[in-house]
This record gives structure tokens, sequence and C-alpha cells, in this order.
């Protein structure tokens, strides 16, 4: 696909329009922040110091930073197991992350969650969730749930385009409509269900958020790369949600530069090496929006770098916190299982909860 | 004391957590205008109006995976399955959903949810709609799961189990909706039961039967005609809620009469009943005289033939059999 021409000039929608110098910058910021700490990732995976999964964001930062840029108060996120860039756009610190990655109590999930399942309901994040679509329910309940409580707000959803193809999904779509819940789904389509391509995946017409006519679903199809379009298209979404308490689905476009996982070896035979650089040429989300700032005047290649060395840093620095903090103990297994044992209540200490010789 | 219907208890226990706490939602499959598929909802819709009771469509996994959402954020969804048997359409969201968020979260998340609705076998109904899985949920850490066989238990383990910060799975049976029995009135007081404490059903000296659900039923029939017909006292055990677990109750009952014999709708292979006959085995060990039996359904899916069904079901009948089998000889 090739979506680089002919786009309105999204910055000059109202929500972009009223960025400050300072705000367009923090955007930049952050995106240098999320590559940068998946980045240092790297060297400690293939060491050895984390296990399991490791899915990289590389190359969809703009996703995550231009749709959570939005969020206020009573906006909720959720989100599958490519969650780094979502939890640090929703102000989660790279040294609980990285900590958790190494499965460190001091992580934000006390090592029991790893890679794929960073939370802080603190800060509206609801997860980090490992199976595919399986979020896509629990985004229609965040949603509900505000709704519920009688606020104005939303849950912006992310999934992927393999998660379209899930039932679960589909059974939230025709919920969310029937009773008017405001969630926003986002398609992050990167191309890809794991090492399938969309076209041999989907069956569909046109793109993969046209599904949402099946539901009278309001959709819209988003580039991906450029952050204006982002934002410019998602406060439609909730501004929808927030005024009439209607879904959407949102398919932003947009690519991964690594494999599915790190344990993806195929991902340079699925696709060509030709196309992963084109991408990372033309399209990469990152410098395009530093040469959006820096052609506004807003930011000079030094002041650019400046910021992504700070990032760099930032990232070594939580590599160097999570290497040096503690492993959770063996007893803290049975933390956080039953809310009623933990909190030592009359409930939590009637009858046996665990079994164990 | 009144006499109400297992269904009335149950819809006493709803409307009175409605009013209770404005979180507290019904949803589920024709809970609401229909009234319930077995009408354990019924008038609910009409007193608390479309907000506080759901209807939903035929969609388990979206809206049991909708409610854990909403609980995450303190909304405490009662959901109704129309069969336990149809969670599994749902499993993900039951068990990777419910039963993890917690922990995956470091304690950040918790799930304040109930699910609830008949299972049970004997209506004819075929394996796909008889399924009975407590044991199966109770294997997953972070799941509660509760069973009660009457209808002061059914009211008072629900209230208990809607307040429970914890997922609740709760376990009833089509059989029982329309049984009787004595439930303190509501003007008397708040009545709950706490989850993870058995009842003694019967109390006896020679045998310790151990039974939840509907099975409890049977067995305190089994127990009757043991006492009548061949003098035997027979103790019977109801567990009300299968995990939390009211160990206590049932090591202290085989202490008491050396012998036992499980009593379990669920089928023998990693059920509840084998579950329980581990912890006698470890903490009972020395006080028993016999080998431990059970009474389980008959290891197959279960079968439609209203001529046979209940012959695949544990019944008084089989129960009386295996407690003979373990009795000593007479002189």
């Amino acid at each position: 696909m090739d979506i680089t021409t002919t786009s309105p000039d999204y910055s000059s929608y109202p929500i972009n329009k009223n960025l400050s110098s300072e705000e367009k910058i923090d955007l930049y910021r952050l995106v240098c922040r999320m590559r940068r700490f998946e980045q240092g990732t790297q060297k400690p995976y293939s060491q050895g110091k984390m296990g399991g999964f490791l899915h990289l964001y590389i190359g969809q930062e703009s996703v995550a930073a231009g749709t959570i840029s939005l969020c206020g108060e009573n906006d909720h996120v959720i989100t599958a197991y490519r969650c780094h860039a979502h939890a640090l756009a929703c102000g989660m610190e790279m040294n609980e992350c990285m900590a958790e990655l190494f499965g460190k109590y001091s992580g934000c999930s006390k090592g029991k969650g790893g890679s794929m399942h960073f939370f802080a309901p603190d800060k509206n994040f609801w997860g980090g969730h490992g199976i595919v679509a399986g979020q896509t329910p629990l985004g229609l309940g965040l949603a509900y749930g505000v709704k519920y409580k009688g606020l104005k707000g939303c849950c912006i959803c992310y999934l992927g385009d393999g998660a379209i193809n899930q039932g679960a999904f589909h059974e939230s779509l025709n919920i969310a409509e029937l009773h008017n819940i405001p969630v926003i789904y986002v398609i992050e389509n990167n191309g890809y269900s794991m090492g399938t391509s969309q076209n041999r995946s989907s069956a569909y017409k046109n793109c993969l958020a046209q599904r949402a006519d099946a539901y009278d679903m309001q959709w819209d199809i988003v580039n991906g790369e450029d952050l204006y379009e982002v934002r410019a298209k998602t406060q439609i979404a909730i501004d929808r949600a927030h005024n009439e308490c209607k879904p959407t689905i949102l398919e932003i476009t947009t690519y991964r530069y690594y494999g599915h996982s790190v344990a993806d070896a195929n991902h340079k035979k699925y696709r060509t090496p030709e196309e992963i650089t084109k991408y990372k040429e033309d399209h990469d989300p990152v410098n395009l929006w530093k040469q959006r700032l820096i052609d506004e005047g807003i930011l000079t290649e030094e002041s650019a770098k400046q910021i992504d060395t700070e990032a760099k840093q930032e990232a070594a620095a939580s590599v160097k916190f999570a290497e040096e903090a503690e492993n959770p103990t063996v007893e803290s297994i049975f933390d956080d299982v039953y809310w009623e044992v933990d909190n030592d209540t009359e409930a939590g200490n009637t009858g046996r909860h665990f079994f164990n010789d | 004391m009144r006499e109400i219907e297992y269904r009335h208890a149950l819809r006493e226990a709803f409307d009175e957590e409605l009013e209770r706490d404005e979180n507290v939602v019904i949803m589920g499959e024709e809970v609401a205008q229909y009234n319930g598929a077995y009408k354990v909802t019924q008038g609910l819709w009409e007193k608390w109006g479309d907000k506080r009771i759901v209807d939903t469509p035929i969609s388990e996994a979206g809206f049991i995976g909708m409610g854990i959402g909403a609980s995450m954020l303190g909304v405490r969804p009662v959901m109704e399955l129309m069969f336990w048997s149809f969670h599994s359409v749902a499993f993900d969201q039951l068990v990777n959903n419910a039963a993890n968020v917690r922990y995956m979260s470091g304690g950040k998340c918790n799930c304040p949810i109930v699910v609830r609705g008949p299972a049970n076998g004997g209506t004819n109904v075929g394996a796909t709609h008889s399924h009975t899985p407590e044991g199966l949920f109770s294997a997953f850490p972070g799941l509660k799961v509760v069973s009660p066989a009457t209808p002061a238990d059914a009211k008072g383990l629900m209230k208990s189990a809607i307040r429970d910060n914890d997922p609740v799975y709760f376990m009833e049976s089509t059989l029982l909706y329309g049984m009787k029995g004595d439930v303190p009135d509501p003007a008397d007081g708040d009545f709950v039961i706490p989850l993870g404490v058995a009842d003694i059903k019967r109390e006896g000296t020679d045998v310790t039967l151990v039974a939840h659900g509907q099975s409890v039923i049977k067995t305190l029939e089994a127990a009757e005609i043991l006492q009548n017909e061949h003098g035997i006292s027979a103790e019977v055990v109801d567990l009300r809620s299968i995990r939390p677990l009211d160990q206590d109750a049932i090591i202290n009952s085989v202490k008491k009469t050396s012998r036992a014999v499980i009593v379990d709708e669920s089928k023998p292979f990693c059920g509840v009943s084998a579950q329980l006959i581990t912890l006698i085995q470890e903490y009972a060990f020395d006080y028993l005289d016999a080998p431990i039996k059970r009474v389980n359904s008959l290891d197959a899916p279960a079968i439609y033939s209203p001529a046979i069904e209940h012959e695949q079901l544990p019944s008084a009948k089989k129960i009386i059999d295996k407690v003979l089998s373990i009795m000593p000889a007479k002189a």
C-alpha cells in the first residue's frame, strides 16, 4: 500500500492547530522514548536476561502516541500484547516497564505479567493482554463502565489486523452498537497477522474497518504515519463517543520493522527486505514527525538529536535499574490471586483458597 | 420461617443487592423483558429498569468479557449463563481474563463479578447442555466456585458472592429452581452465608457423605433410607462452596465416622470428588477404616434418553450401595 499522496492537511484541524510547540515537542519526545525503550530491550533480551515473548512496536509509534495524546480524565486505554508504547504514552515510567520485562518485583506487574501485561489502572491503562482479541470485550466493558457511572468518556481498545477475525471482536462490535457504548476500536493494521499477510488472512471489501458497516457502526481509515492525521481522525471518534455515546472503528495503517515477536525468525521471508527498507526510509513515523517539526521551525536537527539522546539514556538507565532490581520471592506467587485474601478480609480467611500439599 | 422456591430465593438476593449497591447490574440472555429463561429474574426488569437489568445478545464471550471489563472500573455485574454448559463459548473470558487479570497486573486490577446459571444433568437435554463444570473452574486459582443445594443457601451464598471482590462462579440447578425451602424473612435482617463454610445437613456417626448442589438432595434421601432400613447413621456434609473449600468440616466429619463416600454429579476423572479424596487421604488417613468411595455420573457424555439418563446420574440407590460396600459385615 502506498498512502503518501493527496491527503488533506490535518495540521489545520482544530485539535492540531491548538497544539502548542511544547506539546508537539512532547510528542516527539514520546515517540523517541517508545523507540529507544524497545531498542534498549534488544541486548538484554539476546543475553537471556528476559524470558518469553517480546513483541516490538517499532515502526508503529505514531499510532499510540497520537491517539493517546487525546485522552482525558475519563478516557481509558486497553490493548493487546504489543503494549510497551501504549504504556509509555499513558504515562508509565521506563523503569517499571523495563523491570517488568526482566521479571523483577519492582516491575509494573511485580514480575507476574511480563512483556505482554503492563498495567497502570491509575493512569487509565488496563493492559497489556496476551490472547488475540481477548481484550476486545474488556474494552467494551470499560466503556460500558464509564457510561454506567454517568461519565463523559470512552475506551480506546487497540487490536491488530489479525485480531479482527476473532469471534469475541464481532460479538463486541454488535453489543457496542446495539447498546450505544462509547468504545473506539483502533485496528493497528501493520499488514501481517504474525506471518500471514492481510490478503491471506482476512476477507474484506476495500478495507478492514469497513466491516463496521455490517453493524451500522461509524468507521474511518487513517494513515498512521502522520501524527496529525491520527489525532484529527481519532478526535472525531472521541467526540462521537463523548457526545453521542456511539462506538467507532478506526483502521490505522502502520508497519512494524521487526518480526511478530523477537522470536519470529521468518519475518524477512514472509515479506521482502525491500519492503521493510522502504518503510524505514519513506514512512518512518518518528522521522516524519521530526521533519515536520523542523519544517515548522519548532525543532532543529540538533534539538531533535538532543531529545533522542536523552531518550536513549533514559532507556539505558532503565536497563540498569531493571538489572539491579530484586526478583520476586517464591512467597509472592500467592499474592494477587484473590482480592479477599490479599486484603486479609473475613472472606479471605474463610475456607481453603490454595491447595498445595 | 417462610417457605419459598429456590428461584425466588435467588431473585430476592438480587433484589436486595440491587437495592444495597447501585453498582450491581444483572446481565444476560433473556434476563430482563423475558423475565429469565427459568424465571429466576422475574419482575426485576419491571422494578429496576433497563440500566440495572440488561438483556444481552446471544454472545457469551462478548457480554461476559464486557462485564469483566466493567468490573475493573467498579461495576459489579451478575451475569447469567442460561446454562453453565455455554461456558465453552466464553472460556477465554472466564478463565484468561476473569481469573488472571488481577494476578497479571500484580494486583492492580480486580474483578468483582458473579457468573451464574444452572449446571446439572437430569433433564434430558443431552450432552452439550448437561455439563457440571464445578471442578473445571475450581482448578483455576483466582476463581471461586459455589453450588448451593437449598433455597436458603442459594440466597445467602448469592448475597455473599455479589459482595465478594473476586470472581465467583455460581452453579445452580434447573431441577432445584422449583424446590421450596425455609428462607429467613428479609424483615428479620440481612441473611448472608459466607463462602467457604460447609453445612452439616444431617448429623451421623457411621459414615460421612460429602456432596454439593443437587446431589445433596439425593444424598439426604439416601441417608434417610440408610438409617431406616440399614441402621446406618450417615453424616451429610454439604460443601456449598467448592473453592474456597471448608476442608475442616470434611476432615472433622471423616475423623468422626472413619468412612467417606463422595457424591459428585460431575465426571470422576479429575473432578471435585478426586480432589476431595486426595485431601481426605492426606489429612485423615490414619482415621480411615475403609477405602474412600465415590458416586459420580457414569463416565461418558450425558445421554439424552429420558428412560436412561437417570441411570447415568448419582441416585439414592447408588449412594446406598456404595455405603454398604464399605460398611463392616454384620455378624
